[in-house]
């Protein structure tokens, strides 16, 4: 009887969407916002004018997800084929003959959708937490690489990826507790309406329902989940003696 | 490598790099024109088009603004995040910038235990903490108020605050605080005079980290103070907003705009601490 709530969570459809969804996040979130983030770190080290492109990048960090909500769902605006877009993406697609999609409407892609806006608020802290690594990589060790007639390729897979790992690992456990948590931009854009549920959201509206029983479960799994990922990283931050102040 | 081969050598890497940064400009680019442009003409065209014309100046206009202001209660809003944000900035920074001293410097019992319990509280997602907060908060009525919405971002800012702080307080030379309690001063006195001149710069990197965090903030005030106007931050309302007009852009592209135009000023004025900040809090859970 104790664990009903615990049932409801593994078994109830919307539950299970919920999870699904935040799996989804939390993989292709991770994975673009780290890889992206260090290709740049790496490129931008090769530009004269890499301050002002990485302020560029880490920018939409200083907005609120509401904010970036609106910025995305006008983006994202969809309108009938007579008549023009005013959406960015949907007149692109016109320009090149397509007809107009409802980004936010189209099951599953419209979580990729959702996903994008949080991987460009977030990319820029993957990109400066990297290029800060990148540059106390010591430059002997690549020269020499180069002397040797290793290729760019090489010396990135060789040289500054296993260099790296360390601070790959960090940037992607904190990346991981901060996805699972994910509720701002889904409540502003779907409120996980046509499959686009995730965990947090699903939770507050338990508040609203009111359900505090349920509620409570729901936190306890996000608790779970995130705690393991909070001690690797608070561990990794001691050895490594500092934090960034 | 002759300088005109390298040069050309290098202009894959230039357009991609470019290209990129162009990309990630634009969605706010659009948010910022769109804002600015008669309602009309914003249902009627995409924003690009007015880079046909950029120098025709009758296609912009400030009544979106004056719109979200005298009919959204963007006003109140705005200058309620202002109420909530500025308090919920200091209150917990102070707070932790004397914890983080006490824990560094004075010995007492139980000291090494108690700042275990408070840098572990770092774990606990937010999520975890509503239900008894707002049982606690409805009994003592602070449900719906600035006092109880101070308090809930005081808790959750303090154990980062206390655990950075510590991190930079205690590494200061203990030379420095011997010999100012040789010369008579009072724990205070050096707490003043010596620790809170020198932490300047990680006492800056956490307000601006603090304060964007709780100026962006939907969660905590959904949680705590409701959906009523008189109370509701310029993030909720913007929320709201695109609830109930969810078509009209001019109207959201302005008030998202006002939303954040105190972050990005921060961001632009304090980019060496804002960065800092972010990194730092980035480990918050």
């Amino acid at each position: 009887m104790g664990l009903r709530n615990y049932l409801y969570a593994f078994t109830n459809d919307s539950m299970i969407m919920a999870f699904r969804n935040n799996a989804i996040w939390v993989i292709s979130f991770t994975v673009s916002t780290v890889s992206i983030g260090l290709i740049l770190a790496v490129l931008l080290d090769r530009v004269s004018y890499e301050q002002i492109a990485k302020s560029v990048i880490f920018l939409p960090m200083a907005i609120s997800m509401v904010g970036a909500s609106v910025i995305w769902k006008f983006i994202y605006a969809y309108r009938p084929p007579e008549v023009s877009q005013i959406g960015l993406l949907n007149a692109v697609l016109a320009f090149f003959g397509g007809q107009p999609v409802g980004w936010l409407i189209v099951k599953p892609w419209n979580n990729l959708c959702i996903i994008i806006v949080g991987v460009w608020m977030w990319t820029g802290f993957c990109m400066v937490v990297f290029s800060a690594a990148y540059k106390n990589i010591p430059r002997e060790l690549m020269e020499s690489a180069r002397i040797d007639g290793a290729s760019e390729w090489q010396i990135f897979w060789s040289v500054t990826l296993p260099l790296m790992r360390p601070t790959i690992a960090v940037v992607t456990t904190t990346v991981i507790v901060f996805v699972l948590k994910i509720f701002d931009l889904v409540y502003v854009m779907t409120n996980g309406n046509f499959d686009t549920e995730v965990i947090a959201n699903r939770m507050y509206k338990m508040f609203q329902y009111p359900d505090f029983g349920k509620a409570s479960t729901l936190a306890v799994i996000l608790l779970m989940l995130i705690t393991p990922m909070m001690v690797i990283n608070i561990r990794r931050f001691r050895r490594q003696g500092d934090i960034g102040l | 490598m002759s300088k005109p081969v390298a040069i050309l050598s290098r202009t894959p890497l230039h357009i991609v790099v470019v290209t990129i940064a162009i990309i990630w400009m634009l969605p706010t680019v659009g948010l910022l024109v769109t804002s600015l442009r008669p309602p009309q003409d914003v249902g009627d065209t995409g924003w690009w088009t007015i880079f046909q014309t950029p120098f025709k100046l009758t296609l912009f206009t400030l009544e979106n603004y004056e719109a979200v202001f005298a009919q959204q209660g963007l006003g109140q809003a705005f200058l309620n995040s202002l109420l909530i944000t500025v308090p919920a900035t200091i209150i917990p920074i102070l707070i932790a910038s004397f914890a983080a001293y006490a824990f560094a410097w004075m010995g007492f019992p139980g000291r090494d235990y108690l700042f275990v319990i408070v840098v572990g509280l770092l774990v606990v997602p937010l999520q975890m903490t509503f239900l008894p907060i707002l049982r606690v908060f409805n009994l003592l009525h602070l449900s719906g108020t600035f006092h109880g919405i101070w308090l809930a971002h005081t808790g959750y800012g303090l154990p980062l605050a206390v655990y950075l702080l510590h991190n930079f307080i205690a590494a200061l030379p203990r030379d420095l605080l011997d010999s100012a309690a040789i010369d008579g001063a009072s724990v205070l006195e050096s707490f003043f005079r010596i620790v809170l001149p020198l932490s300047v710069s990680p006492i800056a990197s956490l307000v601006i980290f603090q304060f964007l965090w709780v100026w962006n903030d939907l969660l905590v005030a959904l949680i705590y103070l409701g959906g009523a106007p008189n109370v509701a931050p310029v993030t909720l309302t913007v929320a709201t907003l695109v609830g109930s007009r969810g078509q009209d852009w001019e109207l959201l592209t302005a008030a998202a705009f006002v939303s954040m135009a105190l972050p990005l000023a921060v961001f632009f004025s304090m980019q060496r601490y804002f960065v800092r900040g972010i990194l730092a809090g980035s480990v918050k859970g």
